[in-house]
């Protein structure tokens, strides 16, 4: 694959005309539907940059290619020479071959191996993708023949799980059509999948994290701040807020780790300026597959003057649901429906958690229109009680003078920690009254006055496909610190480690107790995670479980896959830094 | 151990429908059981089932012979059901107070059937020979920084003066190296490079041991050098360091520095330095005791964050037998100097 896709980025190409038309070429192409209508966009599309692949038998080959999206040229990892890489459709029940090839230069910075998870898919664990895990890696020149059969349906995805080459472009959307007919109608089909790209080699990005976590936090508290909350809320208190969060050596603006200010958010592979389009005609019900293939990011979605109900989650369907807005971590999907009529066109605005910066899109009737593309909404800021921290009289309290070991834990109600967390150099915080919080949207979007989707409003639209009860349960912390940038389970990294075991054929619950101050997606690989609510019942079927900070929730997992899994915090720096485990099913 | 669960899933599998009524009776029941057993967390895990009550042992398969059944001859296609009247069953009469449910197979057998593994299953999970996962955690960093780099203007003579710190390790283990020192007039005041093990030891805090070299003031002398360093509550960055010299000198340092955000990019950096001394030293003029204190305030813009010119102003002043060292020589015990450099790190 000799082409390399021009994707026009803020400063665009020298001449307006040639822009344009890049610009016009590079949105049908990608607005290219995937339904069941015939398209108007594909006689526009460039014959060389393949969108959709279908079928059972696929050759992929993984490259480097240059893209533009800050106006500056920069190499991208990518699937035949496309970011994202080909949409991939498959079918419920058949077997694919996908042979993926490394044509990686020698001495690319994105390493010498590389791999494809599908992310999501049930398989047998060799063709899951993960280097050391399930296998050895794709190496230069080699390739490998990934071959099984499909077992579900819905809305995936697909990405590299070697080194950062899925923050280097290496991720598309996976599609496969069930065998039984979908439970909702529409007609049209669009994949919106939201990304972050930087123009840094994201090792050194990963580098810069470890040197200092703080580089993207441009939103600390300052002295003006202080003066600002002391005349609104009294110097007494602006100065008891302030001890709390300095006894504890945090800073309440740390909503995310990195953000606009590295990263350009990307729709279908292109900026906000590219607007990627989906036509509809009005009275239409479009289907939009929300994937989110960030390395890093949450996304708040919405679509001003629509409303969308969601009816699947991680590809599995669920009783429809129909919200304003949504909140989409790092590996979900959410399939909505949403009924376009009374304007000719409609922005789809993403904008990320820590509200930086945001892309947006457009739904319109015909190509080049848009519609008013709302501000980014007011940043948030940390709360005790978003920490878990809840309920307690905070001014009493002397985070530095407590010793959690000592405690005996005996106090009913009282939260239990792993006994590696205590004093641990890699954990700087630990939660104290916990909650599931399922009903809650999450912090940037409560009372925002749409009506915003929880996980409390996700429920599968099957019972429980197992029945069985839990025979027994595992409860992992989610710790880090944040000055060290370290990561892991219960204190320990990933290097560090034994595997989780679990006994193949088996029903277990995981309890997740998130005590950092960051949201975690965790995605166990092979296996569903059965997310259940605060009694322990079950509600939505998921392949990852956003952790808020403050929360434990808990899942079911039915062991029914031999073998090494992955099992991690899908936030790629968080993982690279040790949130990971691996999850052993055996016999 | 595996066979033994497979065959006793097979058996339940193919008793469920028979027992029908009874399972679905049961259920409840052991939902209930089970769940409290799930939320006490103290008590260790309850297993779905016990088998381990189960006596197979007087169980003797050894004198079964399959191998001569043949199904393949029986045919299903004749029976016919629809004639079966379960209208005179007489439920009524069934006793379910006596049922152990503890021990009910039916909670085990999973809605949706686990497969059983097959010999193809086995080899796909077989993790690659000899492949290593990247060992997520375990990357080995590094980190230059000049906190100051600076000249100065003052009471004295012109000079230049810096201070840095590198560090290259993992997120327990590091190897840092510390610096500082000044020059005036063309030759150099003073200098030290210290060479040191950190051991982060709590979430906070590393530990350090190792050396420090004085190239000045005087002949070169060296120390062992022991101490902390990290964040104090209200992030208070923190340096306190004991050093035993060649000479049987001992001497102390403590750094103390805070960071206050007058925006988002200028940041006013004040830091107090404390030095202390076992034995006086007349060649290098160093009195025994608190021998100085240094307060210093510099106001640094960040134009990015890896660059910020400053500037300040430092007050250095000799104490108790130091200050006497310094005036006999000359010198002021007090000096007041104003500094202009840049901070920066990669």
């Amino acid at each position: 694959m000799s082409v390399k896709p021009i994707i026009p980025g803020r400063n665009g190409l020298p001449m307006p005309s040639r822009r344009r038309f890049v610009q016009g070429l590079v949105a049908a192409g990608a607005a290219t539907q995937i339904g069941f209508l015939p398209s108007p966009g594909w006689a526009l599309k460039s014959p060389d940059t393949p969108v959709v692949l279908s079928g059972t038998e696929f050759d992929l080959a993984i490259g480097e290619s240059s893209v533009n999206f800050s106006g500056r040229a920069r190499t991208a990892v990518t699937v035949n020479g496309s970011l994202p890489a080909p949409l991939l459709r498959w079918r419920e029940g058949t077997t694919v071959n996908v042979r993926v090839s490394n044509a990686l230069p020698k001495g690319s910075v994105f390493g010498h191996e590389t791999s494809i998870h599908w992310h999501g898919i049930l398989l047998p664990a060799n063709m899951d993708g993960v280097p050391g895990l399930s296998f050895a890696g794709i190496h230069t020149g080699e390739t490998y023949h990934y071959r099984f059969t499909l077992r579900q349906g819905g809305t995936y995805w697909y990405h590299s799980h070697s080194g950062f080459q899925e923050q280097a472009g290496l991720y598309g959307a996976l599609i496969i059509d069930p065998i039984e007919p979908e439970p909702f109608s529409f007609d049209r089909d669009y994949v919106v999948m939201l990304s972050d790209w930087t123009d840094m080699d994201p090792g050194r990005l990963f580098a810069r994290l470890k040197k200092m976590p703080g580089y993207d936090n441009h939103y600390k508290r300052t002295l003006g701040d202080f003066l600002r909350d002391a005349r609104r809320d009294g110097l007494a208190e602006t100065i008891e807020d302030r001890k709390l969060w300095g006894a504890m050596r945090m800073t309440p603006t740390d909503l995310s780790d990195v953000n606009a200010n590295t990263y350009t958010y990307l729709m279908n592979g292109t900026t906000s300026l590219g607007n990627w389009t989906g036509l509809f005609r009005s009275g239409e019900k479009v289907r939009l597959r929300f994937i989110n293939g960030s390395s890093m990011t949450h996304f708040d979605v919405r679509i001003p003057g629509l409303k969308m109900t969601v009816v699947a989650a991680d590809g599995q369907y669920v009783h429809p649901v129909t919200v304003d807005e949504f909140r989409i971590a790092a590996a979900e999907t959410f399939d909505v429906i949403v009924e376009p009529s009374g304007q000719d066109a409609f922005t789809i605005f993403a904008q990320d958690l820590g509200r930086t910066g945001h892309v947006s899109g457009t739904l319109a009737v015909r190509e080049g229109l848009r519609a008013p593309v709302p501000q980014v909404d007011a940043r948030p800021i940390l709360s005790m009680a978003d920490m878990g921290h809840g309920g307690m009289d905070h001014a009493s309290m002397d985070h530095a003078a407590m010793d959690h070991a000592a405690m005996g834990h005996s106090m009913p109600g009282m939260l239990q920690h792993p006994p590696g967390e205590g004093s641990n150099p890699l954990v700087d915080m630990q939660t104290m009254a916990p909650t599931a919080s399922l009903d809650d949207p999450g912090i940037g979007l409560r009372d925002n006055g749409r009506t915003v989707l929880s996980y409390a409003m996700l429920k599968s639209a099957f019972a429980d496909p197992d029945g069985r009860e839990p025979g027994r349960e595992i409860e992992l912390h989610l710790t880090g610190h944040m000055e060290r940038f370290s990561w892991g389970f219960n204190g320990q990294k990933f290097a560090d480690a034994e595997p989780l075991r679990l006994n193949y054929g088996e029903r277990m619950r995981i309890v997740l107790v998130n005590d950092t101050m960051m949201t975690h997606p965790i995605h166990l690989h092979g296996m569903w995670s059965d997310l259940e609510d605060e009694h322990g019942n079950f509600m939505v079927r998921k392949h990852t479980v956003d952790m808020p900070p403050g929360t434990r929730r808990s899942y079911r997992v039915r062991a029914d896959a031999l073998g090494d899994w992955a099992y991690h915090c899908h936030l790629l720096y968080h993982m690279e830094a040790g949130m990971m485990r691996t999850v052993r099913v055996e016999e | 151990m595996s066979t033994r669960r497979i065959v006793l899933s097979t058996l339940a599998l193919a008793l469920a429908p028979c027992l029908g009524l009874a399972q679905t009776t049961a259920t409840p029941t052991d939902v209930h059981a089970h769940k409290h057993a799930a939320r006490d967390s103290s008590d260790p895990p309850a297993p779905a089932v016990d088998h381990s009550k189960m006596d197979h042992s007087k169980m003797d398969h050894s004198t079964m012979d399959h191998s001569t059944m043949d199904h393949s001859t029986m045919d299903h296609s004749t029976m016919d059901h629809s004639k079966m009247d379960h209208s005179k069953m007489d439920h009524s009469k069934m006793d379910h107070s006596t049922m152990d449910h503890s021990k009910a197979a039916s909670a085990d057998v999973p809605v949706t059937p686990i497969p059983v593994p097959t010999d193809a299953d086995r080899v796909a999970a077989k993790p690659p020979s000899g492949g290593m996962h990247s060992m997520h955690g375990d990357s080995l960093q590094s980190f230059v920084q000049f906190n100051r780099l600076e000249g100065y203007s003052g009471d004295g003579p012109g000079g230049m003066a810096w201070e840095g710190q590198a560090w290259v390790g993992g997120d327990i283990h590091k190897l840092w190296l510390r610096s500082e020192g000044e020059r005036a007039g063309g030759h150099t005041e003073g200098a030290d490079l210290e060479v040191l093990y950190g051991r982060a030891v709590a979430p906070w805090w590393d530990f350090v041991v190792g050396m420090r070299h004085d190239f000045q003031p005087g002949p070169a002398q060296d120390f062992v050098a022991l101490g902390v360093q990290g964040l104090a509550p209200y992030k208070f960055e923190v340096a306190a360091t004991a050093y035993i010299g060649e000479s049987g000198q001992t001497a102390a340092r403590l750094e103390v520095e805070y960071e206050l955000l007058l925006t988002n990019r200028l940041v006013l950096q004040p830091l107090v330095e404390l030095e202390a001394h076992g034995k006086s030293d007349a060649r290098r003029g160093i009195g025994s005791g608190l021998s100085s204190i240094e307060a210093g305030l510099r106001l640094r813009y960040e134009v990015t964050r890896q660059f910020a010119p400053y500037l300040g102003i430092v007050r250095e002043q000799a104490l108790g037998r130091t200050a006497d060292f310094a005036r006999a020589g000359d010198e002021p015990a007090i000096d007041t100097r104003w500094v202009a450099g840049v901070r920066f790190w990669f």
